[in-house]
This record gives structure tokens, C-alpha cells and sequence, in this order.
């Protein structure tokens, strides 16, 4: 295919050059082949993404789907369909264009279904949707390619799971469909080949790769006073920012969390004498402010955006002229995709400014600055697909048509995340869809899927097809609560449930960029006014960390091993690297510093694991349980990205011991089941497999009243069926995800036998930071809830606001009173009154 | 385990940390809202849940007939999550529902989610139950009350610990009224600073929370305020 003269007319009037990986992406269209572009931002991916499209309908107009565009975000298919309708327009195209999202009207959708457009630019949900549907097979059967744009966002995650599925899908509704994967510069480039190609083969996608921009401009700025030894937010920075935001024309300040998006926010106004127009931008705000902001940007009325994850992909704005990345930047890839947002010209480089809060972020962010020098990206590979969001598809494609179980084992084995399912993980995971899949076979009668004589699988009513099409999707959102201010004024956003119970009236908390008082919970919403006094709360969000990679902490480690390095380091550093050196020693690339001095009437124990908080976490819970074993009276733990600390009463000895790997044995099972996290994951994995619903047909009442509690659930089937398809996708989740197992045991093996324990006398400079570290946890478990119930119960008495138990010994240990000492069960005795 | 004793319109009552209640006096257990067979009735709707919950509760019921031995067993109403719950039992659970209501004398008292009584299981039946000071009703009659035991409103609490909130079910009594938790596995719960709960206890009381194997009390009008 090469480009024909109209469209290198209309190329050449404005001024461009078709490069060199657009031509090579249009050849290979031409020879009918599968293409990941790898790319830049700026590159001009997306019009090679489209070009062989418009090409093709040019030459050869006709009705119905040609090509199907899916991108993560709803607002970049809308933005892309009005850059696309240019050529369009211009070239006077015979191309119908078309967004589709779960925003399209039903009227929208109904002239969709009917007259389907050349171009239908879609989510993953939406287009699950769209299969689930009787006329699926009609409207693809002529499909004839598929953009799939950021790949590397998609890939490796549960929408990245639905997305291939549909895929695998449209494959079989049209063979001959070919694909182009859009992508990022990314780390690992096989699997995202494997991801676009249609049998999950790398081999069978030609990857093109853009000639690299030039390589960005990053430099570190450190606060001017003095050098934080803790703390996040990097608040004692925000004189400097706001000192580059005033130099340059447009900025995006990238923060970490929502909570430092909210905290930073505020610091700069506190500053901001000349009122800069500065905003926020974050995940939890009302869609339209988040738009109206975006707006403002696109249009250049900004001066700068607090922002968090919630940029990092979107629209191009091409007028940004700098990125700070405040706060430690945890991986080179996510560093350059932000680093990316600036200066959208290939030949020129972009501006970024990493700001460390403290001293370990220095140590990272010099890291990060080597890493993307040397190009060297991270990321952990794709992980294999969740069999929760498998039994939503397996649902989907029943409700479209009757299926052969083997047909479909065969279908999505052919989407790289399931290219390894077991047969008998399909099938259990078809039972769980059929009649939920237990072990006692009682739900017979009520099987959402029936069997015809020639084996094939059918949905048994469109009652459980319309069901599953309210509940499709795989982004399960904490329970949330609106915020509002006043009774009647305008909504702001959101917070956790969690959050809002922590409140008490008159309690002044940060959000939205604005100081609140918090009024009253009415039902679902959260009342507040503006002002109050005190110190305000912040919202913290769960699971809005990210973890150091591995690689960044590997980096780490290796600066700290070689001090001729440490000249890149600001003074204080130096010197508290020096000093750490002297007076216990330094983490070595391959073995594990572990520190135990007291302090105070307590004992601490410092582990240099450099494995990332979610790690670190798992580690703090296993190895407080077994120091109770080992009768250390561990206290409470806390851990950061590099560093976990944990204090006890009694001085932890044999500390080697401590790290063997039978702790995941031994320990893990007992903890797993009963952890919060793994309650969190189980009620994301029962809502996407949809044995909760979010939505039912025709119900007025809230979702909280017509589900049934997914710890309840889970305390069930746990103790009745504990390898139900379920718990095995729970668990799977969970050694990835927030308990980052997989992480921690290669940690733990590797440093077998290298366990290098330094006894002290006082706290060394590296465990500092640690202990002065906010948000320390205790171990939580049930037991530990009823210690700090009765804790809140004694606050009470001695409060007078309430009366204590009466005193009261059951009458059978009277009587063993006099004789012999209480003994220390008394729940054998019986009691008798 | 440890029970929290209550006074209670003149009757001594032992709150059960398993969300029980039980009067010495009259050798009598209390339970509310059983909502036996709810898994099976959201597996009818479409709802594949585990189909264990009513092997759970009896589990939990089983061991409270074993600690207290009541000669009398009172179910205060919701017991079936539906008309047709009872009918629905798993052979297994059947048998051992009969085995409890043979051995103990079981008093079904009509809830909203179960009007109609529990077919080919033994014991009374009635819309509600006195005895002696006590009346034993599923739903709180609105007003003032004399020492009437109820369910209905599945009662939790959240309390405000060191470390964020502890969300526990709970009983809720002032002098004259007291609700009980619900019982089944599959039960959720209303926080007590719902209206529903709180215009039956306009006068404040004490809620209890359930521990693991003791109770939490505290005053009502503490966990309104917050």
C-alpha cells in the first residue's frame, strides 16, 4: 500500500512528511499483516494507526464496520474522532465515523446497531457489550482491521484481559481482520507483540519501532533550606515549584497520590501571591471538573495542573513546556510516559524536574535519571488472565450465540493472557458461569447456561443476558461516597466509604483543592461547607501506590554499594551514607541488611529489602507473626518502599531464622485467608466473574440492599469449598497484586544464607527515615479489631461516658477460687446460673 | 465466652456474643434473622452465591443449643428468607433443622421475608409471643414499647478505634425495647444511626457489639454523635 496522491497532497499542504514508520505500517497493512507500533508520544502513531483505513475506504467505499479503534480512555476515542473527521472533511472521504461508549445515548446506539459506521472508536467495556450481542457476528463479520491504542496500558491488566478476549472474539467473527497495537517504548516488547498478534505468537505481528526522539532533559531539585529525612509530599519543595511554574509557560506537576495532589495543591496557593491560575486534576473529582480543567489546559489558560495517574494518559496538549514529577518517580517507564507529556515535538528534547522528598528519593530519583539515560524500561511482564473476568466473557459470548465448549477453550487460547489456560481452569471457570460451580449440586435447577444434545452451551433466558449486560466491566471501585457541598451546592467528587467514617462533625478535611468542614452523612452523600480549623485529614485512597520496580531498586542498591558514585548525591546525602557506613554498614546488592538496636523501652528491627511497599507490607505481617512465635512480642511494624521496620518488647535474636523462607509456608496460608486484602480482592473478583452484582434489572433499591456482603460470602465458601475456582482467582490476584508474594519470595531466596544482622546500640542514619515514618500499622485481624474495640470500650468508661461491666465470676469458678488459682480458659467450664 | 448480662424490663437477660439472647428464668434462647436459604434464593434471581449459608447458620445454631441447652427456642421472624425457604432445604439441613425443633421446643415467630410458617418442620407457630413482662416480635411496633424483643433491622455498629472504624453487628436496648442482630451467614446489617433504628430509640440506649467470644457496649447516643 502506498500513499495515494490526494492524501500526500493534503499531507504536503500542511506541511508533512510521512515517516518513515508510517510508510512501514502502510506496507505492512497492505500485505494484509498484524503490526505493533512501538512509538513515542508525538510520533504520530495514531494517524498510522488510521491511514491504511482511510486509504482503503477511499479506494473502495462501502456500508458497514471497517475498522474498530479501542483505547482506555473514553475521552481519547472522542478526541480522536474529531482529529479523524479532519482528513476526513478535507479529502471528502465517503468514511462515517462514530464513538461508542457506555456515555452514547440509546438512541445513539440503536442507529449504530442498525447502520453500523465505517469507523466505530470504542472502550474494552463497550465492546464487550457489543459482543454480547445477537447481532455481534452481523456487525463484525466485515471487519476488516483493529487499532488497539496504548497497548502497554492495556496489557497485563484485567481490562487488558477483556480486551484480548474480545479480541480472540472478533477473530473468529473475522478471520481476516488484522490488527495494529499502538504502543509506548516499553520493556517488554515480545509479550506485547504476543498480546496484539491473533494467536498469541509474537512471531505473528511485525513490530515497527519509530526512530526515538531526542532523549528527554531530566534533572532533580532539591528544597533550598534543608533536606527532609521522611515524609512524602514533598511540601518543603513548593516554594521552588512554584518559582518553575512562574518561569515557564505550561506545567504538570505529577504527584503520587491523591492525598499529595490535594496537600501540594494547597501549599502552592498558600504561596501563590500573584494567583497563577493553577489547578488540580485526580481521579476522585466529578468527571466535569476533571473536563473542565482539561479544557482550560487544552486551551492554554493554565498555568500549571497538580495532577496525578490521571494524566499520564490522555489527550495531547502539545502546548506543555515542562513536567515535574514530585515525589519519588518508582519506575523509569512510568518516569518516561510522564517525562512525555511535555513537548510533544520529536526534535526537540522534553523538560522534566524531579523533585525528591526526602533522602531515599534522592537516592531514587538519581537512579531514575541513570535508568533513562541508559534506556533501560521496567515494568513487570504481563501476568497471566484473571478467570474472573474469563467468566464474564464466557457469559458474553452465550448471551451473543449458542457456543461448543472446545470451540471456545480453543478461541481464547488464541489471546496471549490465556494462551496457557489449563483446560480444566476453562472448565471449572464454565461450571462457575453454568451453575456456580459447588461442590454441592443443589443450584440444578436454577443454571444460567443449558447444554443441547449436540453439547452445545446456551443462555438460558434473556433475563440473565440483560442482567449480564448491566454488570460487564472489570474496574470494581471501593465503596464510594459523594461529596457535597452544602445541602444543595454542587458535587465535588468522591471519597472512600472508609474515609467518610473516620469523620466526626466539624472535622476539617482537604479535597478538591479546598478546605471542607464536614457536616453530616445524609444516606450516600457527604455534606460539607467550606473553612474549618485544625489540622485537616486527607483522603487516602487504597491501592493509589505505586511500588519501586525492581529494576529502580536495583539501581539503588548498586549506587549505594559503590561510593565513587555518590559525587552525584547533594552533600546531606553523602554524608548520611558516610556516617551509615561507619557506624553499622551499607545494603549490598545481593545480601540483606537487617539492624536491631532499642530505643526507648522497645526494640526495633530494620530490614533493607528495597522490594517495595506492597512487599514489604506482606513481609511486615508474616514476620510480626512469627516473631509472636519466636516470643519477641513484636508491637506494630511499618513499611516504606525500601525499609521495613518493625518494633517489639523483646529483643529479636537469631534473626537469620527469622528470614528463612518458611515463613511463606507455614504463616502465609493462615494470614492470607483472614486479611483484609485478601477480602478486598475476593469482592473485585466476585463482582467481575458476577457472582455479585453491581446493577439488577429493575431494582429501585441501592445496590447495598440487594447484595449480600462479600465477606460473608467469602467466610462461606472459604470454609465449605476452599478451591472453588473463586479462591483460586482470588488467590492468584493477590500474590501479584496488593500482597506483591511473588516479589517477596524471590527476595527471601535470594538472600538465603546472607542475611547480614548488625546488633546496635542506637538507631543508624538509614533507619531514621523509617521510624519517622507516617501511617505505622499494627497487624490487623480480627483479634487485633477486638483489642481496639475494647480499648474504644475503656476510652468510653473513663470517659464516663459509659458504665463498666459489672463484676461477675461464673459461679462453677467461684467455688475453684479458694482452692486453686483461675484458671486460664475459662470458656471449658460450663457456665451455670 | 463471655455474656453480657442485661436487665431488661425487669427480667435478667445473658447477651450471647454469637448474637443470641438468652432468659435463665425460663430456659428460653432467642435468635433473629435466620434468613435461612437467602443463597438459594438469590441463586433463583440469578445470583450463583454459595449455597452453604444455611449449613453455616445451623453450624453457629447448633453451638449455641449446646452451650445454653434452652428448653425453648424462639424465632424472632425472617427465619426463611422466603415463603417458599423451608421447602428449598438441602436434605442434610432438613434433617438437621428436625433433629433442633425435636429436641427443643421451637417457636417461629412470622417475619416480613417468611409470613407464611416453616412447612415439615416442627414447632409453634405466631405472629408474636409473651411471656410473662417479655413480648417476642419480628418488627419493633412503633411507640413506646414494654419490654419487647425484637429483629428485623439487622443492627450494626461502627465504632471509632485507634487505626479507623470497626463495623461490628450489634444489639441495641434502652429499657423498654431490644433488638437483636441478625443471625444468618448471609444477613447484612443497618447501622444503628439509620433513622429506621433510631426513631425506635428515641431516648439514646446501649448498643453491644459482637466480639469474638465477649461483647462491646457502648452508649447509643456516642455513635450518633460521631
Amino acid at each position: 500500500m502506498t500513499l495515494p496522491a490526494r492524501f500526500a497532497d493534503w499531507f504536503a499542504a500542511r506541511g508533512w512528511r510521512l515517516r518513515a514508520h508510517q510508510q512501514a505500517v502502510l506496507e505492512a497493512a497492505g500485505r494484509g499483516e498484524s503490526v505493533l507500533l512501538i512509538a513515542p508520544t508525538g510520533g504520530g502513531k495514531t494517524l498510522a494507526g488510521f491511514l491504511p483505513s482511510l486509504i482503503d475506504l477511499a479506494a473502495a467505499p462501502r456500508a458497514g464496520l471497517h475498522t474498530l479503534y479501542v483505547s482506555p480512555l473514553k475521552a481519547l476515542a472522542a478526541d480522536i474522532a474529531r482529529n479523524l473527521m479532519r482528513p476526513v472533511q478535507d479529502l471528502h472521504l465517503p468514511v462515517s465515523i462514530a464513538t461508542r461508549s457506555g456515555d452514547t445515548s440509546a438512541a445513539e446506539r440503536k442507529r449504530q446497531r442498525e447502520a453500523p459506521p465505517n469507523i466505530l472508536l470504542t472502550t474494552p467495556e463497550s465492546l464487550a457489550l457489543l459482543i454480547s450481542l445477537p447481532e455481534a457476528a452481523a456487525m463484525f463479520a466485515p471487519l476488516a482491521a483493529v487499532v488497539i491504542d496504548e497497548v502497554h496500558a492495556l496489557a497485563g491488566n484485567k481490562r487488558g484481559d477483556q480486551l484480548a478476549l474480545g479480541l480472540a472474539r472478533l477473530a473468529a467473527l473475522a478471520p481476516h481482520a488484522r490488527r495494529i497495537g499502538l504502543s509506548a517504548t516499553v520493556a517488554h516488547r515480545d509479550p506485547l507483540a504476543a498480546y496484539v498478534a491473533p494467536d498469541a505468537a509474537p512471531a505473528s505481528v511485525r513490530v515497527i519501532t519509530a526512530a526515538a526522539g531526542v532523549a528527554p532533559d531530566i534533572t532533580m531539585m532539591l528544597p533550598q533550606d534543608r533536606l527532609p529525612w521522611a515524609g512524602h509530599m514533598g511540601l518543603a519543595s513548593a516554594p521552588d515549584i512554584l518559582a518553575r511554574i512562574r518561569a515557564a509557560g505550561t506545567t504538570i506537576v505529577f504527584v503520587n497520590t491523591r492525598a499529595q495532589a490535594e496537600l501540594l495543591f494547597q501549599e502552592l496557593w498558600k504561596l501563590n501571591a500573584e494567583t497563577l491560575p493553577i489547578a488540580i486534576h485526580h481521579g476522585s473529582l466529578e468527571p466535569e471538573q476533571r473536563q473542565r480543567v482539561e479544557q482550560a489546559m487544552a486551551e492554554g489558560k493554565l498555568r500549571a495542573v497538580v495532577a496525578t495517574s490521571s494524566l499520564d494518559l490522555g489527550i495531547d496538549w502539545g502546548g506543555v513546556d515542562q513536567v515535574l514529577q514530585v515525589g519519588a518517580p518508582k519506575g523509569v517507564s512510568r518516569l518516561l510516559q510522564r517525562v512525555g507529556r511535555a513537548n510533544h515535538r520529536m526534535d526537540e528534547p522534553s523538560r522534566a524536574v524531579l523533585v525528591p522528598a526526602n533522602r531515599f528519593e534522592v537516592l531514587e530519583c538519581e537512579a531514575a535519571i541513570l535508568g533513562a539515560a541508559a534506556g533501560e524500561l521496567d515494568g513487570d511482564p504481563p501476568r497471566p488472565g484473571g478467570l474472573d473476568v474469563l467468566a464474564q466473557h464466557i457469559l458474553g459470548v452465550a448471551c451473543s450465540a449458542p457456543f461448543h465448549p472446545d470451540d471456545l477453550y480453543a478461541e481464547i487460547r488464541r489471546a496471549a493472557p490465556y494462551a496457557a489456560l489449563a483446560r480444566e481452569d476453562f472448565d471449572d471457570v464454565l461450571r462457575f458461569v453454568e451453575d456456580g460451580g459447588y461442590a454441592l449440586a443443589s443450584y440444578e435447577r436454577w443454571r444460567r447456561l443449558f447444554r443441547d444434545s449436540q453439547g452445545r452451551v446456551h443462555v438460558r433466558s434473556d433475563r440473565i443476558a440483560r442482567q449480564h449486560r448491566m454488570n460487564i466491566g472489570t474496574i470494581v471501585e471501593e465503596p464510594m461516597l459523594k461529596v457535597r457541598l452544602g445541602p444543595r451546592g454542587p458535587m465535588l467528587g468522591e471519597v472512600e466509604e472508609y474515609f467518610a467514617n473516620l469523620l466526626t462533625v466539624g472535622d476539617t478535611f482537604m479535597f478538591a483543592g479546598r478546605l471542607l468542614r464536614f457536616l453530616r452523612l445524609r444516606e450516600t452523600t457527604v455534606e460539607a461547607e467550606p473553612g474549618g480549623d485544625g489540622e485537616p485529614m486527607v483522603p487516602a485512597y487504597a491501592g493509589g501506590r505505586l511500588p519501586l520496580t525492581t529494576n529502580l531498586a536495583d539501581r539503588v542498591r548498586t549506587m549505594l554499594q559503590a561510593p565513587e558514585t555518590w559525587q552525584a548525591f547533594p552533600a546531606p546525602v553523602q554524608e548520611w551514607l558516610g556516617v551509615q557506613r561507619a557506624v553499622s554498614r551499607l545494603p549490598g546488592r545481593h545480601d540483606l541488611l537487617v539492624e536491631t538496636f532499642p530505643r526507648g523501652d522497645r526494640w526495633y528491627l530494620v530490614a533493607y529489602c528495597f522490594e517495595g511497599r506492597n512487599a514489604h507490607q506482606t513481609l511486615g505481617l508474616l514476620l510480626t507473626r512469627r516473631m509472636q512465635r519466636f516470643g519477641f512480642q513484636p508491637l506494630g511494624f511499618v513499611a516504606t518502599d525500601y525499609v521495613l521496620g518493625i518494633w517489639s518488647a523483646v529483643q529479636p535474636a537469631d534473626v537469620a531464622r527469622l528470614f528463612e523462607t518458611d515463613m511463606l509456608g507455614d504463616d502465609l496460608e493462615a494470614w492470607l485467608a483472614e486479611s483484609s486484602v485478601m477480602r478486598r480482592t475476593f469482592r473485585n473478583v466476585a463482582v467481575i466473574a458476577g457472582l455479585i452484582e453491581r446493577q439488577h434489572p429493575g431494582a429501585e433499591k441501592s445496590r447495598r440492599q440487594v447484595t449480600v456482603n462479600s465477606d460473608l460470602i467469602y467466610d462461606v465458601l472459604r470454609r465449605h469449598q476452599p478451591d472453588h475456582v473463586l479462591l483460586r482467582a482470588t488467590r492468584a490476584d493477590a500474590a501479584g497484586g496488593l500482597t506483591d508474594l511473588g516479589r517477596l519470595a524471590a527476595m527471601l531466596a535470594r538472600v538465603q544464607g546472607r542475611v547480614r544482622h548488625m546488633v546496635l546500640s542506637r538507631v543508624s542514619p538509614l533507619a531514621v527515615p523509617v521510624l519517622l515514618e507516617v501511617g505505622r500499622e499494627s497487624v490487623r485481624d480480627r483479634g487485633d479489631d477486638d483489642d481496639r474495640l475494647e480499648e474504644a470500650a475503656l476510652v468510653a468508661e473513663a470517659l464516663g461516658e459509659a458504665e463498666p461491666p459489672p463484676l461477675r465470676v461464673p459461679r462453677v469458678l467461684r467455688a475453684n477460687l479458694a482452692r486453686r488459682p483461675l484458671p486460664s480458659s475459662p470458656r471449658q467450664g460450663r457456665l451455670l446460673l | 465466652m463471655t455474656p453480657a448480662p442485661l436487665h431488661f424490663a425487669g427480667e435478667r437477660l445473658l447477651l450471647d456474643p454469637a448474637g443470641a439472647i438468652f432468659w435463665p428464668a425460663q430456659g428460653l434462647l432467642a435468635v433473629a434473622d435466620l434468613h435461612l436459604e437467602k443463597g438459594s434464593s438469590a441463586a433463583s434471581r440469578g445470583a450463583l452465591l454459595p449455597p452453604w449459608d444455611t449449613r453455616a447458620t445451623l453450624d453457629r445454631l447448633a453451638a449455641l443449643l449446646r452451650r445454653w441447652q434452652p428448653a425453648q427456642v424462639v424465632a424472632l421472624g425472617d427465619s426463611f428468607h422466603d415463603d417458599g425457604g423451608s421447602l428449598r432445604l438441602a436434605p442434610g439441613d432438613l434433617a438437621r433443622l428436625g433433629a433442633m425443633a425435636a429436641a427443643h421446643r421451637f417457636v417461629w415467630i412470622g417475619g416480613n421475608h417468611d409470613p407464611a410458617p416453616p412447612r415439615g418442620i416442627a414447632g409453634e407457630t405466631a405472629a408474636e409471643l409473651r411471656l410473662g413482662r417479655l413480648v417476642f416480635r419480628h418488627a419493633a411496633r412503633p411507640g413506646p414499647a414494654g419490654g419487647e424483643l425484637c429483629g428485623h433491622h439487622h443492627p450494626k455498629a461502627r465504632v471509632a478505634a485507634r487505626g479507623g472504624g470497626i463495623s461490628r453487628p450489634c444489639f441495641i436496648a434502652d429499657g423498654r425495647r431490644l433488638m437483636l442482630p441478625a443471625f444468618g451467614a448471609y444477613a447484612g446489617g443497618l447501622d444503628v444511626t439509620d433513622p429506621a433504628i433510631g426513631a425506635l430509640f428515641p431516648r439514646g440506649g446501649r448498643v453491644f457489639l459482637l466480639g469474638r467470644d465477649r461483647l462491646f457496649s457502648f452508649p447509643y447516643a456516642a455513635l450518633r454523635a460521631a
